[in-house]
């Protein structure tokens, strides 16, 4: 009956970096990211029997990440003596209890919406290069993202540069065109 | 124009592969002009220099991150571990 299935095996070839950029988005310390992306990946492996097939395999590993990412802060709170997740919102005291909907006004602050619309823009370009062949990913993020010389990708991968550049031209247009409709 | 290495008007291939090249810095200045001149006259290569351009920044700007490699195979590791375990 069920849609989708599940196959550990892949896991961290196919999902690693997608969850690695979910989570480095929500935890902004590089260490603790890869320990949460380690540990969902673990407890997936132990829960394989309850997933269903009604979502994908990533959909399913997003919402233990998830379960992960809360259980991560509700365990640093604790640690400071507090029992429930709070925002940090608004710090001084005088201005304690504004609810951030008083707030969205100030123009000065518009990092916190940049920082979002970056968190979904990241995400939709971790979409379209899990449709890339496999090959054409891995270059293009070491390129790109990664910024990787021509030269040490050329080595790591046994390649030649003109195959490189082949390679950087197809993805850049899949990626371009994968884009295109919400972002371009 | 007859030698290669001085001609000033290139094929869309030669132009659009300047153009990737472009957006990791890594064309000569003679190669960004030859790029220019073809685009003058070029409408499909303007097209995909724009969108090449387009991509490029919003890569930068999405700060999006990966594992690195030393990282990503430290967990592929002792993920592997876990799973020779579950199989037994």
């Amino acid at each position: 009956m069920s849609d989708h299935q599940i196959n550990p095996n892949k896991w961290i070839d196919l999902y690693s970096d997608y969850l690695y950029n979910y989570t480095i988005s929500r935890v902004s310390d590089r260490d603790i990211a890869q320990d949460l992306v380690q540990d969902t990946f673990l407890a997936g492996l132990k829960s394989m029997k309850n997933f269903k097939g009604e979502a994908t395999e990533r959909t399913w590993l997003i919402s233990i990440l998830k379960r992960k990412i809360i259980d991560h802060y509700r365990k640093i709170n604790s640690k400071k003596g507090k029992a429930e997740v709070r925002m940090n919102y608004n710090s001084d005291t005088e201005n304690e209890g504004d609810w951030l909907e008083e707030r969205v006004a100030d123009p000065f602050d518009k990092t916190a919406e940049d920082k979002l619309q970056n968190n979904e823009l990241g995400n939709a370009i971790m979409d379209c290069l899990s449709k890339l062949p496999a090959k054409h990913a891995q270059i293009f993020t070491m390129k790109t993202i990664q910024n990787y010389d021509t030269e040490a990708i050329c080595n790591e991968l046994n390649i030649t540069a003109s195959n490189l550049w082949v390679i950087i031209h197809r993805a850049r247009i899949a990626m371009a065109t994968c884009l295109k409709e919400n972002w371009l | 124009m007859s030698d290669k290495k001085y001609k000033v008007f290139v094929s869309c291939d030669v132009a659009n592969h300047v153009c990737d090249k472009t957006q990791y810095n890594e064309a000569s200045l003679w190669e960004k002009i030859k790029l220019n001149i073809h685009l003058l006259y070029c409408k499909a290569c303007r097209k995909y220099t724009q969108n090449n351009q387009k991509l490029t920044k919003i890569v930068k700007e999405s700060e999006v991150q990966c594992l690195d490699a030393t990282a990503k195979e430290r967990l592929k590791k002792q993920f592997e571990t876990e799973l020779e375990k579950h199989h037994h």
